[in-house]
């Protein structure tokens, strides 16, 4: 269809053609890949000829995902906004999430927890493309407010790397979660003396799809190790680890000596309880009430 | 770091430092076993002693990435830049699970034809001193 302009001048046959136009206009509604090419200048030039123009907007592309309701999306705070137990004045930790919502605004900080494995880029001046790129598992977050990081670990090349991330540094270009999962630990500081393969991952792997309702799927996985001395001695109850193979490196004796240093009553610890369900309610209201800007995966 | 051990209330007089005390030194030092990780046939040949660093060129005896160590290996003495080690350093950057080592001369060029082992890209700045080096390293992380 092509474009019909009429000259303002000529007000009598304007309002002919544009009665034409309204005509063929009606039956065009049926093809909607013209209406847009007509619609507004035919809305222009009626409004010229009747009067003070009443003012529509034109449709917006809205993305609304109507699949799934709000109530069953997956609620998930990351965890450094909740603050630390700690002597400090409140103010610091409300104008450090103001800070950090506003950082959000800008990059997309995806959900992911220790166990799923990211492709992080980030800007670098000494590399060609000024974007250096790497992927590996997430073995530990720490860190509260702005100085949240992440370390990230994988096998280049048969060498061990890891590199641990802030989340809100300005160098961070994008992060992007490969395959989003929980282990039986939160924190993988173990992998280090496992054997190589449980580290190695791809750096060309896709992203895998995941679900944005219900639970995250935790792998059941429980690693081999090298043999001992380890970095640590991953089998003391201190660190209470479930996903290392302790049955095919150490024997029942090992096991039994290791209880020695177990401390049963921290569970019922009174002074070391913090309870941060209503924090996080709050919390969670104000990140969701600003950062709506934020693409969910 | 100064004036008392972590966690024990020392009593006066200790207080006032009559002796003296080194930070925990970390990274590389004197007597460290490194990984040379070139090519070189120095480096790569097989002896009943692992190579260790025997001087670390720096104000402190400690050496970090891009520093220059004295090593000794098959009973000579050789000079090596240290390309990474286990020690975490600056928050951005990569941490290795080794200590790596590549071996070089006198005026900086590298003995090795090639390094298979990721290299920091923080490493880079030293372009003018090491630019042999870099461009023979096949992997920035």
């Amino acid at each position: 269809m092509f474009l019909v302009h009429t000259p303002l001048s000529n007000m009598a046959a304007c309002t002919s053609r544009v009665r034409e136009m309204m005509g063929l206009l009606r039956i065009l509604r049926h093809f909607p890949q013209n209406e847009r090419l007509l619609s507004t200048s035919i809305l222009r030039h009626a409004a010229a000829s009747d009067g003070p123009p009443k003012f529509t907007p034109p449709t917006k592309p809205v993305i609304i995902d109507k699949t799934q309701k709000e109530a069953s999306l997956r609620r998930f705070l990351s965890p450094e906004f909740i603050p630390p137990r700690q002597r400090t004045n409140p103010v610091k930790f409300s104008v450090e999430r103001k800070d950090m919502i506003q950082r959000r605004k800008v990059l997309n900080i995806p959900e992911f927890y220790v166990g799923s494995i990211l492709a992080v880029a980030m800007t670098d001046p000494h590399v060609n493309g000024n974007l250096n790129r790497f992927v590996g598992i997430c073995i530990q977050r720490s860190g509260k407010g702005l100085g949240a990081t992440f370390i990230l670990r994988n096998v280049v090349d048969g060498q061990g790397v890891e590199i641990c991330y802030e989340l809100y540094n300005p160098r961070m270009r994008k992060i992007e979660v490969l395959k989003l999962e929980k282990r039986l630990d939160d924190n993988l500081m173990y992998l280090r003396d496992a054997l190589p393969e449980y580290s190695s991952f791809n750096f060309d792997m896709q992203p895998v799809h995941y679900e944005i309702t219900g639970d995250v799927p935790v792998s059941p996985l429980k690693v081999k190790m090298k043999p001992k001395p380890w970095s640590k001695r991953w089998e003391r109850p201190k660190f209470n680890i479930k996903g290392i193979r302790f049955d095919l490196c150490l024997t029942l004796e090992m096991m039994e000596h290791a209880q020695k240093w177990a401390e049963p009553w921290r569970p019922y610890d009174m002074l070391k309880e913090y309870d941060t369900f209503s924090l996080e309610e709050q919390i969670f209201k104000e990140v969701q009430g600003k950062s709506q800007n934020v693409n969910s995966p | 770091m100064a004036l008392s051990l972590s966690g024990v209330i020392l009593p006066k007089l200790m207080q006032q430092r009559a002796f003296s005390v080194s930070a925990a030194v970390a990274a590389i030092q004197k007597l460290t076993r490194v990984r040379v990780v070139d090519n070189s046939a120095l480096g790569n040949a097989h002896h009943h002693r692992p190579p260790k660093v025997i001087h670390v060129y720096t104000k402190n005896g400690i050496g970090k990435v891009g520093d220059r160590v004295l090593l000794a290996i098959k009973g000579q003495k050789k000079k090596a830049l240290i390309v990474g080690h286990k020690m975490p350093g600056a928050r951005m950057t990569p941490r290795f699970d080794s200590n790596n080592v590549v071996l070089i001369e006198e005026n900086g060029n590298p003995t090795g034809t090639r390094i298979k082992a990721p290299i920091p890209t923080h490493l880079r700045k030293m372009e003018g001193e090491y630019s042999k080096l870099l461009a023979i390293a096949q992997r920035f992380v």
